[in-house]
């Protein structure tokens, strides 16, 4: 796999994408190096979930234009599971309740299938069952969680907190966390930025698309965007967010439309 | 001369090989002139609406095998769930395989119908419960005419049998044109329990038939449960016919998982004769490949105070069919009946077919009955969630389909029969899943 230090981890250029022949993004240009945190903000609606989807390989979304490339290769082409075989992590806005598949089976099938596309062996059963409790350890994840129905029944803020879980046990080069905050209180916020924190090393890089600054206090942004109507109108460091928090998005609104 | 006309002319040398002075052959004679009225079933009747026997009828068909064929216990052991302990009773063509069966009178009795139509100590069992419950429809009127040979199984009372009891019927396909017809008898006395395993399997590509029936009588506090596996060759044909009669407070569950085969009818009927007692009637169908796989389910409930639990999940892909026919029927002394019945459905493609029908016959006024029949497809955000973690479509669609068949599987109760169940149903998706259940 390519992957000098000189290469981005992940690099949008121009990209388009339409659902049913709307477009939604309309030329987006992003550059994220291994180590940094990006944040995305944005009014409802600009498109943060769907660049999220399209990173991800969403096949509902069409690329009309641009490329999308990780480590150099370019993703446009890839199916969303080769895409997470490549490294690429999204945790879901609204994770889907899958009835009958349990989280352990879910995230061994998923673990398994990647390591058979990267060549590997399975993981051996009992290495697995010590990083499913480590993690879920990690994220203070109860252990009669791990037999439950994936999603099913879970609430909002434990639905959040598992696809952390996911992300822990995957290890991703590149996580796009969407809304990620919204729906946990403040002390499972702590335990899920921290576990985000904790997974982050010079490796791997991290999205985290949020409406809420608070977020941004336990994982601090490198640099922070806003989204509006499909395009990257605005980007600055962490000071960015809190002037967003005060202000809100028309100043950015009336700077863009000018 | 045509199939009925001939098989029936061919009961008269079955005669010469059996015993005519038993009493059970009043019944056969009895039966055979019942097929001879009735003959099979048509598409124009109701109940079989949905399936046509048309392409399985063949003419040829004939009821006796020509010549015994043995077979290698390592050429079939696969066909056994052999990791567990178990009595077996295996029939190859339609005759008892002795060196692949483990049977006993020990306590119980696991043995032949044969046995049990000849031994005078058995006697009184088969006058009170042999051809007792079954319909007299003329399918099973032609078993119960040609019954001869198939598993008897006693559990007197107060007995609970350790290990389950595993009924393989092997087709060779040697002879092209063979119907075998099983006849299993399952008496349960007050307070046993058994549970029973029982698969057909044909051996090679030629086309089989078989038309089986069986009979199981639960007594007072009885439990049996009963694990038909139908994972057959493509040219297998199938008419399981099951009829169950229950008494006081027992507990009797048939769980079907029909995957293989081309052509497969169940038949299964549970009368419930006595009260507080609770049917269990689960299934997961799977099918492609032109397959046709027919739940017709009826539970009669005539007494108070009981239940009734049927969860049947079917997949079909590929130009296959499914019908689900499910008849509750509430007698007016039934109050208080608890009867729900669920059929969920899964079309992969637009060339499957389901055909669902609750049938909901109430007479009494105090019952809870409810039936749910859905017909969707896959869940295409499910599947882009599966597929974002890194598990490829085939292996995704078919954990979806796990998850969806979950319930009837969970509720498997010997563990390496459900390791089993879940190998088979993997492989019939062309996938290997790395976990267990
Ligand atoms: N599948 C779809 N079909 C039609 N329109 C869609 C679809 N997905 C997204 N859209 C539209 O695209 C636009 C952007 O949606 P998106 O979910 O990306 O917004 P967002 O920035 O994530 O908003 P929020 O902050 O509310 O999560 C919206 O107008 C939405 O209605
Ligand atoms: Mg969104």
């Amino acid at each position: 796999m390519a992957g000098n230090t000189e290469t981005d981890m992940l690099k949008i250029k121009n990209l388009h994408a339409s659902v049913e022949g709307k477009e939604i993004l309309k030329g987006i240009n992003l550059e994220v190096n291994p180590g940094e945190v990006h944040a995305i903000m944005g009014p409802n609606g600009s498109g943060k979930s769907t660049l999220a989807s399209v990173i991800a390989g969403n096949e509902d979304f069409e690329v009309t234009d641009g490329t999308i490339e990780l480590e150099g290769e370019e993703l446009n082409e890839l199916a969303p599971e080769e895409r997470a075989h490549q490294g690429v992590f999204l945790s879901f806005q609204y994770p889907v309740e899958i009835p009958g598949v349990t989280v352990t089976n879910f995230m061994k099938t998923a673990i398994n299938e990647t390591r058979k596309a990267r060549g590997l062996e399975e993981m051996p059963a009992n290495e697995m069952l010590k990083k499913i409790r480590e993690k879920s350890e990690l994220l203070e994840i109860d252990r009669k969680f791990l037999s439950r129905s994936l999603n099913e029944g879970f609430s909002g803020g434990e639905k959040k907190r598992n696809e952390i879980f996911q992300m822990a046990m995957m290890e991703p080069k590149l996580a796009i966390l969407d809304e990620t905050d919204s729906g946990l209180d403040i002390d499972a916020l702590k335990v899920v930025a921290n576990g985000v924190n904790r997974l982050k090393t010079p490796q791997n890089a991290t999205i985290v698309i949020t409406h809420y600054q608070r977020l941004l206090d336990y994982i601090v942004p490198d640099h922070v965007h806003v989204l509006l109507n499909g395009k990257i109108v605005k980007s600055g460091g962490k000071e960015l967010a809190l002037e967003l928090e005060e202000k809100g998005y028309d100043w950015i609104k009336q700077e863009a439309a000018v | 001369m045509d199939l009925k006309d001939k098989l029936v002319s061919s009961f008269m040398a079955f005669e010469n090989t059996v015993d005519v002075n038993h009493p059970v052959h009043e019944v056969r004679s009895e039966a055979i002139k019942n097929f001879e009225t009735l003959g099979f079933p048509s598409k124009k009747m109701e109940s079989w609406k949905y399936t046509s026997l048309k392409s399985i009828l063949k003419p040829q068909l004939s009821v006796f095998p020509k010549k015994e064929t043995s077979l290698d216990y390592k050429d079939v052991k696969q066909y056994f769930i052999h990791e567990i302990e178990s009595y077996k009773i295996v029939f190859v063509d339609g005759v008892y395989s002795s060196h692949l069966s483990e049977t006993s009178h020990e306590g119980l009795d696991v043995c032949l119908m044969s046995a049990a139509l000849s031994k005078p100590k058995y006697r009184l069992l088969i006058e009170n419960y042999f051809n007792k419950i079954a319909v007299k429809d003329g399918l099973t009127s032609l078993n119960t005419a040609f019954s001869k040979e198939g598993a008897f199984i006693n559990i007197p009372r107060g007995v609970v049998v350790e290990k389950p009891i595993q009924i393989l019927h092997f087709t060779t396909g040697v002879e092209s044109s063979l119907l075998t017809q099983p006849r299993n008898l399952v008496v349960v006395g007050e307070n046993a329990h058994v549970q029973i395993i029982e698969r057909h399997q044909s051996l090679t590509d030629n086309p089989t038939f078989t038309n089986c029936v069986t009979e199981i009588f639960a007594n007072k506090r009885g439990i049996v449960d009963y694990y038909k596996i139908q994972n057959d060759r493509d040219e297998a044909s199938l008419i399981d016919n099951t009829y169950i009669s229950q008494q006081r407070n027992s507990h009797v569950s048939v769980h079907t998982f029909s995957l293989g085969g081309k052509l497969t009818r169940n038949n299964l009927q549970f009368f419930q004769k006595g009260e507080y007692l609770d049917s269990t009637l689960k299934g997961v169908t799977i099918t492609d490949k032109k397959q046709h796989v027919d739940h017709s389910t009826l539970v009669h409930h005539a007494q108070p105070n009981c239940e009734s639990h049927q969860d049947y999940k079917g997949i079909y892909a590929d130009k296959s069919t499914g019908v689900f026919n499910g008849q509750i029927i509430v007698e007016k002394e039934a109050q208080k009946t608890n009867g729900f019945q669920q059929s969920n459905n899964i079309l992969l493609d637009d060339t499957a077919t389901i055909n669902a029908k609750p049938q909901l016959e109430i007479f009494a006024d105090d019952v809870r009955c409810s039936h749910g029949c859905t017909i969707g497809q896959l869940d295409d955000e499910a599947l882009l969630y599966l597929r974002s973690r890194g598990i490829p479509k085939k292996e995704a669609t078919a954990l979806l389909m796990f998850g969806f068949a979950n319930n009837v599987l969970e509720s498997v109760k010997i563990p390496q029969l459900k390791q089993r169940i879940t190998k088979l149903i993997a492989s019939k998706l062309g996938v290997n899943l790395g976990f267990d259940l």
